[in-house]
């Protein structure tokens, strides 16, 4: 319980988005094992901060797994090694004493860097506000049971509804693409009776407000669902394919 | 002074009422008002995305760099809606009376009722907006039970309630800003209120990523900022959680409602090292099939497993028969505390009790248990190293949510015109202890069918500024202050971080204003904020710049507000002469340990107005009229 480990640090440190970032090493002592790696990025930044330079910038919230705010790329995997599990949710006893970490912000088009560790994600945002809803004004609902779902699809769209929004999938992806992310949202309503009604705009308008913010394709490598800390299949983006092919605004011959 | 503006009539009538007399804004002019609304967690996107369907333009701000990750995304266990589905005799004035139970007598009876009556609506549109809720195979809605209620009647949606119900409030806020009504503003923070003649106009900002502090004016002006546990520094909240814009705005004029009723929630994951930066809510979804216990004979350090039944008290269960696991949160809290305090706490620390599953693992499968709890079962054993499955869970309270807030009428609205206020940061509804699944609740009722309505009143009222008021000599005085208390906080160059700082105030407050209160601590507490305040101005030390992403900069000003609000909250707890809910004066108790309320001179709401002059803030009292509840001693036997 009470192991401690002494770690190496190569972090990734970048004023702005002009800055061209680089690398540097710091070494912390007495890591508790059982401390979150936020938090072992805390004792960090309290010692850099004692010691007059700069901490590290690192986005960051419920530091339960659920808000989607964390995520660096750690020895080289998005939210580290740990199968199903956000930074905040990787504990140290998952690392060695005297082991050398690398730690990244997400690397991709999309998502430009703003400081050290904090990339831009409004992307996410803007694709959502291309379509990922069902314009249900307040108000004009009929009771909530007047219309059955049968539990295996709500289960269904849950698992893709689940999607926390960190974009370790573009992260992870070679070609930076956003389709796990899109996908997932696709799946979640258009699994549900109520999403079927827009669905064919939907996916189309979501699809180009992808292309549009720079994000690449798919090509199958599947490194996007081994990424996601909620592990969120594939299996959404085949289904976000299909919409497309049927949408109303389906891809350019 | 004080004028709840609860309509008149019987209590079943009064939001229709109300409703039908409230003026309204005609469609064509709704576009020529505009709305600042603050905060996305459930309550500010719900209201952020219904005004802007009714046609008013929205502007809306929040901490996170998406709306999305506002911290009502991390509710687990459910949503209560008096929907009756499970036949078990459920009603609106059930659950109107189980709320108003359950907060100890100390909520206003209409702003209950009402949240009672539109619960049904809030399932009805989250459905149709495809919030995913658990469902039975028959294709209809499932239902589970939460401590104070006797009914199944929580929906909710795996572990991930508030991220379904977040992300549904928040895809309808982006179909209004792809529709253009909505512009939001990510990454800003609310640094102030401005007022013009008392009423509210608007806010300053600083946006996180440039460090520009900037004017934003407004027609009327809502706070949906969340609430203050992490003043408690350790708390089950997410990180960025805090007091500024309610502090900002009662030091504006806004009164603060009783700040000392705060819940501390009994199923978290305990404390493990000084190092730690939050507490893990495990939630009370859980007590539907664990069972709380400890060891009968005080120092039993042996291994759950050793422990044969007979030598295990399963203290909820013993001394609340007619609840057992499912008493509400306050009297959990203070008996696991109690166990804690008597020697029978388990674990390396002694600070916990074990919440088990392995009867109902036998009695259902490990099948159902995990459909049920897996996403919890998983994170429990993430951040402890040990699986639930096979080793009871080790749980212990802490700080979770805040009843107090800012006052507002039966409208929503604060004491100053135009500027109300939503969800968890105003104190309408919850009185001294909130029920499990109530705050999703009444974010949503707030957010979606009440503030429509009662904003429009306001507005009719108000003629549209029509021009930008920014250039107004309140704005440019704020914003000068704002700027000026950047600087100051960059300049102090101190030795201690915010966070050390922080965390000095947080240990203070739980051992003094916490679980149990007496005189004697709160004086001491009363006495030692100031100092630690003065110690913070001269040595707190915020390195960086006020130009960019600068994280230091904006905890420090965050612990700057908890240090100042620390004060008006030990004030309130030490003023409040009885117990109530999550409130325990350990002076004030039955002799079975019992918060003992006293009714004859505490049956009111505390609201305390700030004092320009420096001077002790001055207490108002809205009386409490209970006019359909008998009041009584609150018994879970
Ligand atoms: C772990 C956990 C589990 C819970 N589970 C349940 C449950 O199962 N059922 C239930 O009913 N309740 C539950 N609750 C309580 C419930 O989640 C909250 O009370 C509720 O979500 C609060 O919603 P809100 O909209 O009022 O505020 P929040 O969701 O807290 O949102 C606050 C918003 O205000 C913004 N903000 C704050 N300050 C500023 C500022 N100065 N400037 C700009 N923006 C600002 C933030 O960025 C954020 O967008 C739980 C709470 C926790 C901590
Ligand atoms: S901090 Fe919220 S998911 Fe990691």
């Amino acid at each position: 319980m009470d192991k401690k480990l002494n770690l190496k640090l190569m972090l990734w440190r970048q004023n702005g988005a002009k800055d061209k970032g680089k690398f540097e090493t710091y070494k912390v002592k007495d890591i508790d094992v059982s401390m979150s790696f936020l938090e072992m990025l805390d004792v960090l930044n309290e010692t850099l901060t004692r010691e007059g330079q700069e901490p590290v910038a690192f986005d960051h919230d419920c530091r339960e797994g659920i808000c989607g705010a964390c995520g660096a790329v750690v020895n080289g995997k998005a939210h580290g090694k740990l199968k199903g599990t956000t930074l905040c949710q990787l504990h140290m006893r998952h690392f060695e004493n005297n082991e050398t970490i690398v730690i990244e912000p997400w690397r991709a088009k999309g998502f430009p860097v703003i400081k050290d560790l904090v990339v831009d994600r409004s992307s996410f945002d803007r694709i959502i506000a291309a379509g990922g809803y069902i314009s249900a004004k307040t108000g004009s609902a009929p009771d909530a049971n007047a219309i059955p779902v049968a539990k295996e699809s709500v289960e269904q769209s849950m698992d893709a509804a689940a999607c926390i929004g960190c974009g370790a999938c573009v992260a992870a992806c070679p070609n930076a693409a956003a389709m796990l992310f899109v996908g997932a949202k696709i799946s979640h309503l258009v699994l549900l009776p109520q999403g079927k009604v827009e669905s064919k705009t939907r996916t189309g308008n979501m699809v180009h407000q992808m292309d549009k913010e720079g994000f690449g394709n798919c090509s199958n490598e599947y490194e996007c669902e081994a990424a996601c800390p909620k592990s969120i299949s594939v299996s959404n983006i085949a289904l976000m394919n299909r919409e497309f092919m049927f949408s109303k605004n389906p891809p350019k011959p | 002074m004080l004028d709840s503006k609860i309509p008149s009539g019987p209590l079943k009538e009064k939001w229709a009422n109300h409703k039908l007399h409230l003026k309204l804004v005609n469609p064509a002019n709704k576009r020529k008002y505009q709305v600042i609304v603050v905060g996305t967690g459930l309550a500010g996107s719900s209201a952020a995305a219904t005004l802007a369907e009714l046609g008013y333009r929205v502007k809306v701000f929040c901490i996170q760099d998406s709306p999305r990750r506002a911290h009502s995304i991390a509710a687990q266990g459910g949503i209560n809606a008096a929907k009756n589905y499970a036949n078990d005799g459920d009603s609106i004035d059930r659950l109107f009376y189980d709320t108003i139970k359950g907060g100890d007598f100390r909520a206003r009876e209409a702003n209950v009722y009402r949240l009672a009556e539109v619960s049904h609506a809030i399932i009805d549109h989250c459905v149709a907006q495809g919030v995913p809720f658990a469902r039975e195979y028959s294709g209809y809605l499932d239902n589970r039970s939460f401590g104070g209620a006797q009914v199944s009647r929580t929906f909710y949606a795996r572990g991930q309630t508030g991220q379904q119900l977040l992300l549904g409030a928040y895809s309808a806020l982006m179909k209004e800003v792809s529709r253009g009504n909505v512009e939001i503003h990510p990454r800003t923070e609310m640094l102030d209120l401005v007022t013009i003649d008392g009423v509210a106009k608007g806010i300053i900002t600083r946006d996180l990523i440039s460090g520009k502090v900037e004017s934003h004016a407004a027609d009327a002006v809502i706070l949906a900022t969340g609430g203050y546990s992490s003043v408690f520094y350790l708390s089950t909240n997410a990180k960025a959680c805090n007091a500024t814009a309610i502090w900002r705005a009662h030091k504006r004029g806004a009164f603060l409602a009783n700040p000392c009723f705060t819940q501390i929630h009994p199923t978290c994951i305990p404390v493990h090292g000084d190092y730690q930066s939050k507490l893990t809510l495990m939630s009370e979804g859980l007590r539907n099939d664990g069972r709380v216990w400890v060891p009968k004979n005080a120092n039993d350090k042996r291994d759950p497993s050793k422990v044969q039944i007979a030598e295990r008290d399963y203290f909820l269960e013993r001394k609340y028969p007619t609840f057992g696991n499912l008493v509400p949160r306050d009297i959990a809290s203070r008996n696991a505390k109690e166990m804690c305090d008597s020697g029978h706490g388990v674990g390396e620390t002694g600070m916990a009790v074990y919440l088990d599953f392995a009867d109902a693992i036998k009695r259902l499968g490990k099948e159902k248990i995990s459909e049920r709890y897996g996403n919890l079962f998983e994170m429990y054993e993430k951040i402890s190293g040990d699986n639930p499955y096979e080793k009871p869970m080790m749980i212990y309270p802490a700080p979770h949510y805040t009843m107090g807030g800012l006052w507002v009428d039966y409208n929503l609205m604060s004491t100053i015109p135009g500027l109300f206020v939503l969800g968890e940061a105003n104190f309408s509804d919850h009185g001294a202890n909130r029920l499990g699944a109530s705050a999703l609740m009444q974010g949503l009722a707030d957010g979606y069918f009440i503030i429509p309505y009662t904003i429009g009143d306001y507005l009719a009222q108000t003629t549209p500024a029509g021009m930008d008021l920014t250039s107004f000599p309140a704005f440019r005085e704020a914003e000068g202050q704002v700027v000026q208390k950047v600087s100051r906080l960059l300049a102090a160059k101190g030795k201690r971080t915010a966070d050390d700082f922080h965390k000095q105030l947080g240990k203070l407050l739980w051992d003094k204003c916490g679980m149990a209160r007496n005189e004697a601590g709160l004086r001491q507490a009363l006495n030692q904020i100031p100092a630690i305040r003065q110690e913070f101005w001269e040595n707190v030390n915020v390195p960086g710049s006020g130009e960019d992403l600068n994280q230091s900069l904006e905890k420090a000003g965050r612990v700057a507000d908890y240090l100042e609000f620390a004060e008006l909250f030990v004030m309130d707890a030490l003023h409040r002469n009885e117990s109530c809910g999550g409130h325990f004066r350990e002076e004030f108790q039955t002799p079975e340990g019992e918060a003992k309320r006293d009714d004859s001179k505490f049956c009111y709401v505390a609201a305390w107005q700030h004092q320009e002059s420096g001077a002790e803030p001055v207490l108002h009292k809205e009386p409490l009229k209970f006019e359909s509840v008998n009041l009584t001693q609150r018994s879970y036997k």
